[in-house]
């Protein structure tokens, strides 16, 4: 079955072809991305269930076997993330239709924005699935590029503004990643990562440090790490709803994926660990900080979402297969929640005509649905039982206590503070904007379409269902972990045999 | 190609000069420097696999030939760093003429927040109770 493994990447490329050549028929547009994603979907899942009963799925592109050709490696993380976040673009997409035609946009709407979207969808299955590092870059290029045209969609004074801070700073990482990419290949002579695992061994201690380093700046910037995480709050806020969703749920969370891939693939032993236990710290807490001061829901969802990634980083960095099962979970949860709060506000700001916390009020009977469909992903956001958001801190924790040393406990005080402070910042939402008497200035009957509600509640009952599933869940996630712990079944998947 | 002291010079005035430049308000001058980066970057990746004669078969031993690799992803590091000047170019210009200059501008939000941090004041929207 291992000619499912380039589907996710292939498809959604045909996708934009041929959305582009229908660039004047937006209903013809919409069933061709639909598809496309929905098949996408279906290949992932597809795509999970043989790499959990069967193992590693490789392929070698044009034929050309590993090391000197490109290869696409399927093992059970990358299936895991290319289920969550292809989900994630087929429920966003339904809801950006939906908003679409309740703008009135249905017969001018924009015609790059279908090709672009599959493009971003492109880049990141493209990431996920990258076998050598150059490729794991291009996959990077790819969702970057459909991204910054995705930022800017309409060019409005306020969204170049955003869009400059955004693209320089992506830039700058790309910069970085390929430079790092220059040496590694000058000094070990491939990018293959399961070549690189035994030629990475014989480098000297102060050269592969280097590297590492290198590596972890350029995704820590991408993944929106504290102190290199100032530009996202910045910039996301001003894209459109589903755009800062799909956004919000994928782009840190490929960077987090490459921290994870080359920390545990790459560069095992946890050489960085004690560093990424204090940028987890930092992040976390400078993060939830920032989102308590915050007067707009979106600017600060924005810093929670920058919060939460320090607790993956917490799960990275302990470097126990309990702590990475509990990132792996901690990940899927946190894609789910966060496209679906950003959803969820784009429906306040529909309804309520803003999305400025002093602008919104008496929500909460104007809307009862929309209620609904804030409340409960923000609640398990904060990780109150028994959603995912408290599974995952507690495998977090318990994982923190099994390492038992002062920065672990550190961090599960760190943690519990975020996990508090984080429902302090949504209950302020919660009080705010959904009960006190509702604001003159806002609309008396915002619309709510159907097509937007439809996706936000399948990700809010996905979210919320993520708990009956959690056990089968984490099985899924620890086997992972165990995986990129072992390393040599990665390698042994590549070349096709022990080594 | 050996390390060559020339090259490496090179590549270090790309980067300094880049950065230097990535320092600066005007996206145009943000631009240039990420082309200069962008090309330290070409001449760094470059330097890793060794010169010699043209990688086909047949043409040189196997010993002889110039690593084809570096090229294939200058080639590629090329053509992304094109489309992302052009992508720049045009966003500089979309900023000239909506607000007449191509400067970074701050965060309009964090520009409130620090005007309120000066007078002490909280974000105000608790008071609106």
């Amino acid at each position: 079955m291992n000619w499912l493994v380039p589907l996710p990447v292939v498809m959604p490329l045909i996708g934009t072809a041929l959305t582009l050549m229908m660039a004047r028929r937006p209903r013809a547009q919409r069933t061709v991305s639909l598809t496309v994603l929905t098949a996408t979907v279906i290949v992932s899942a597809a795509l999970l269930w043989f790499t959990t009963t069967e193992g590693s799925m490789v392929v070698t592109v044009g034929g050309w076997a590993a090391p000197l050709g490109i290869v696409l490696v399927a093992d059970q993380l990358a299936a895991l993330m290319l289920v969550v976040s292809s989900t994630m673009t087929v429920c966003v997409l339904v809801y950006s239709i939906g908003q679409g035609m309740a703008d009135g946009h249905e017969e001018t709407p924009l015609s790059v924005y279908h090709p672009t979207y599959l493009v971003l969808t492109a880049g990141v299955t493209n990431a996920f699935l990258a076998g050598d590092l150059f490729n794991l870059y291009v996959g990077f290029e790819i969702l970057l590029v459909a991204s910054y045209v995705l930022l800017t969609l309409g060019g409005t004074e306020n969204r170049i503004r955003a869009g400059i801070t955004y693209v320089v700073v992506s830039l700058l990482s790309s910069v970085i990643f390929l430079t790092a990419i220059g040496l590694i290949y000058a000094a070990t002579g491939t990018l293959t990562m399961a070549h690189l695992v035994e030629r990475l061994d014989e480098l000297p201690d102060g050269l592969r440090l280097m590297l590492q380093g290198m590596l972890l700046l350029a995704f820590g910037i991408k993944a929106a790490v504290f102190p290199l995480s100032s530009w996202l709050p910045d910039s996301y806020p001003t894209a459109p709803a589903p755009v800062t969703a799909v956004f919000a749920g994928l782009l840190t969370k490929v960077g987090v994926y490459a921290i994870i891939r080359t920390e545990t693939l790459l560069f095992p032993g946890g050489r960085a660990a004690v560093v990424l236990l204090i940028l987890a710290l930092l992040t976390m807490v400078v993060g939830i900080l920032g989102a308590v001061a915050q007067s707009d829901i979106k600017r600060l969802l924005s810093f929670t979402l920058v919060s939460h990634i320090g607790y993956l980083l917490f799960g990275v960095g302990l470097t126990t297969q309990l702590g990475l099962a509990s990132a792996i979970f901690y990940v899927v949860h946190h894609i789910t929640i966060q496209t679906t709060l950003f959803l969820a506000t784009g429906l306040i700001e529909r309804r309520g005509g803003s999305t400025a916390l002093d602008r919104l009020g008496g929500l909460a009977r104007l809307s009862p649905v929309l209620a609904i469909l804030f409340l409960v992903p923000a609640l398990n956001l904060a990780g109150i039982p028994p959603f995912s958001g408290f599974i995952g801190k507690l495998g977090l924790v318990q994982a923190g206590a099994a390492d038992g040393g002062v920065l672990a406990w550190l961090l599960i005080a760190g943690g519990l503070a975020t996990s508090l402070l984080t429902l302090y910042a949504v209950a302020r939402v919660w009080n705010l904007a959904f009960w006190r008497v509702p604001h003159p200035e806002m609309p008396r009957r915002g619309p709510l379409p159907r097509l937007m509600v439809g996706p936000t509640l399948a990700l809010v009952a996905l979210g919320a269902g993520l708990t009956v599933v959690a056990g089968p869940l984490f099985d899924i996630g620890d086997q992972a972990a165990g995986g990129l712990l072992e390393r040599s079944g990665y390698v042994e998947a590549v070349f096709g045999g022990p080594r | 190609m050996t390390p060559n002291l020339v090259y490496v010079v090179i590549v270090g005035v790309l980067f300094t000069a880049g950065i230097a430049m990535l320092l600066e308000r005007s996206l145009t001058r943000v631009l240039m420097g990420m082309i200069l980066l962008g090309n330290g970057v070409n001449l760094l990746i470059l330097l890793g696999g060794h010169a010699g004669a043209p990688p086909i078969v047949g043409a040189a031993p196997g010993e002889e030939m110039a690593d084809p690799l570096p090229q294939i992803m200058i080639l590629t590091a090329i053509v992304i760093t094109l489309g992302m000047t052009a992508f720049l170019l045009a966003l500089a210009y979309r900023s000239s003429a909506m607000a007449g200059h191509d400067e970074v501008q701050d965060d309009v939000e964090d520009r409130r927040i620090m005007r309120l941090a000066e007078t002490d004041q909280g974000s105000g929207t608790e008071d609106d109770r």
